[in-house]
């Protein structure tokens, strides 16, 4: 269970970062959302991982699950999903008005989207 | 338990909506609104000021849930003179905005500058961690749309880099949270100073990675050398006002690493020794070095100030990572110089787009009003730079005073002494570029006449000069009261015992059952 938890939040970071690292706007843009799917299971897995057992009281329980980090998950799952939507337009927006979606600063006597590049 | 701290949240919260809903094609309603809203805040932040001024510590318990369960609001010294100063600040961005009519440019501009100020006041007033990271979204999201407004493809570009680097930071700041939970099993700021001090030194691993991706988040939001990427373009792509309002972001980054390295990881702490001194010194001493030869680099005059935001950033955070009492005084009093100057420059470089058509350092025939333009340059040039006799000179005095007991002290005097050799080079520099040697260029006959900037826009400049005018001639009360904001940052057991001692909801356990 740990390890399957770890290595996946792992990969998922791992993917996230190498994907941001593009510098053009769909790879970071999915390479942002690895990345907050990676961290939305760290904080799940912050308060100790438990199978099968209650985040709210209730009577005859004695093993809880802590119900703190599912509330910080939420929180994030939200603001991230709000926050991607945002950069996408943003992206979108950006990409249809110059036709180039870098996501870098280009050098201005750079020709201008010499073979159509997407 | 008094409710005016929460007020100061509240009120552009409940305000903003209403902008959107009531008066969004009204734009004379919404700056009435937007103005009323602004000085509402200032009377408050005044009134909590002269509340804390006295060692006080204001709390507020939201839905009245005790500490380390509920989130609390706490109102010290150091976080009202924040509100304080972001509150003055942006009623004379508004007006600003008002006067030059940026905020009829494009949509919603009341609405988001409301939200950006319940965002930078809420940080400013979280005793939470947790909640520290969502305002920190509330700010940013509000910022994101502030950055666009008024649209163009050069803004959309910068403004998505802006985004993307900010979406790194939040990402951070969770991993951040996650292994301080994990670590400590709380996220309240009181709390936390208390377990962190508790943790052996031979189980330290979760919490120095926390401290450090702490650091790391606190560090991109202040623009620290090597962090300081997303700052030039962002700032001088954004609109003018919203540029000036964002002078106090980077405080926000600041103000953050203040709070959490002096209370939750104070610099004596073994687990997280060398953090500070090994770290954010010469990462501030690098910021310094680079935003200033960035002002004599610079091509164009907002990419200047922005620049010469960058090493007024560096100049704020080598006199906070030295964390000595008079270092944080010196930097206190320096971050209210900073915010001032930064903005100022910020709107005059648009009184100089406003009347040149752009900001290319280049000799171009005269702007429109002149003469008015280049005298309100000078001056906030001579405070950026920290020339006798404005601010910046006593601000810069007070941090080679308070860096005179470090190891590094030969380093600090020497960067700092001539990167604003440097500056002033700079700064010289685009000022006889764009207002004497224009004066050699004769206009083309075909070019229509660009009208003068308003007078509003001249008022709310004014304004922001002259209180760095008053943070001169008060200096010595000012640095007075950000040494006695330094002792009680540097004695937290009142903060502490207040936020965790005061009782509230599920304080005591029930007796009967």
């Amino acid at each position: 269970m740990e390890f399957l938890v770890a290595s996946a939040i792992g990969i998922l970071t791992s993917g996230g970062l190498y994907l941001m690292l593009r510098l053009r706007t769909f790879p970071v843009i999915m390479g942002m959302s690895l990345l907050t799917y990676a961290v939305n299971v760290f904080l799940f897995a912050s308060g100790n991982l438990t199978v099968g057992a209650p985040p709210i009281l209730r009577d005859g329980v004695s093993t809880y699950t802590d119900p703190l980090p599912q509330a910080l998950v939420l929180t994030a799952i939200v603001i991230s999903f709000g926050m991607t939507a945002v950069v996408v337009m943003m992206g979108l927006g950006a990409f249809l008005g110059s036709d180039d979606d870098h996501v870098d600063d280009q050098p201005a006597d750079l020709p201008e989207n010499s073979e159509g590049k997407l | 338990m008094s409710h005016w701290i929460v007020g100061l949240i509240v009120l552009p919260a409940m305000l903003a909506p209403f902008i959107v809903l009531v008066a969004r094609y009204h734009i004379g309603i919404q700056r009435v609104f937007s103005v009323a809203g602004v000085v509402a805040l200032i009377a408050m932040a005044a009134a909590l000021s002269w509340q804390v001024s006295d060692g006080t510590i204001v709390l507020y318990r939201l839905g009245d849930w005790a500490a380390p369960f509920g989130i609390v609001l706490v109102g010290d010294r150091l976080s009202i003179m924040m509100v304080l100063l972001t509150v003055v600040l942006a009623l004379f961005v508004l007006l600003y905005a008002i006067g030059s009519g940026w905020d009829n440019r494009g949509r919603h501009f009341h609405a988001l500058f409301q939200f950006q100020i319940m965002g930078i006041l809420g940080a400013f007033l979280t005793g939470d961690l947790f909640n520290l990271f969502v305002f920190f979204e509330v700010l940013l999201i509000a910022s994101y749309g502030l950055m666009i407004h008024a649209g163009g493809n050069a803004r959309l570009r910068a403004g998505v880099q802006y985004v993307l680097f900010n979406l790194i930071g939040s990402t951070l700041f969770l991993f951040a949270l996650g292994s301080i939970y994990a670590q400590t099993g709380t996220l309240n700021m009181a709390d936390l100073a208390n377990r962190v001090a508790l943790i052996g030194l031979e189980d330290t691993v979760g919490i120095r990675v926390a401290a450090v991706l702490l650091l790391l988040v606190f560090a991109i939001k202040a623009a620290i050398v090597p962090l300081h990427f997303w700052l030039p373009s962002s700032y001088a792509e954004a609109p003018a006002p919203v540029a000036a309002l964002f002078a106090i972001m980077t405080k926000v980054g600041a103000y953050a690493i203040i709070r959490v390295y002096t209370m939750i990881f104070p610099r004596d702490l073994a687990v997280t020794s060398g953090l500070h001194d090994l770290w954010l010194l010469p990462a501030a001493l690098i910021s310094l070095a680079i935003g200033m030869f960035g002002v004599l680099a610079a091509k164009r005059l907002d990419r200047l100030v922005a620049f010469s935001v960058i090493g007024s950033m560096g100049m704020v955070m080598i006199s906070i990572s030295l964390f000595t009492p008079a270092g944080i005084a010196a930097a206190l009093y320096y971050i209210v110089h900073s915010t001032l100057a930064g903005a100022v420059l910020f709107l005059i470089a648009d009184l100089v787009r406003t009347g040149r058509g752009n900001l290319e350092l280049t000799a171009q025939p005269p702007v429109a009003g002149t003469a008015l333009t280049a005298a309100l340059f000078f001056a906030g040039a001579i405070a950026m730079v920290g020339l006798p006799p404005l601010s910046g000179f006593l601000g810069k005095l007070l941090l080679l005073n308070a860096a005179y007991d470090s190891d590094l002290v030969v380093w600090i005097w020497a960067i700092v002494l001539i990167s604003s050799l440097i500056s002033i080079v700079g700064f010289s520099r685009a000022g006889s570029i764009l207002f004497w040697k224009a004066h050699s260029v004769t206009a083309p006959d075909e070019a229509p006449a660009l009208a003068p900037p308003a007078a509003l826009s001249y008022v709310a400049v004014g304004g922001l000069l002259s209180l760095l005018v008053a943070h001169t001639v008060f200096a010595g009360q000012v640095h007075g009261y950000t040494t006695t904001m330094a002792a009680q940052l540097f004695a937290p057991e009142p903060y502490i015992a207040t936020v965790l001692d005061t009782p509230g909801k599920l304080s005591i356990p029930k007796e009967t059952e």
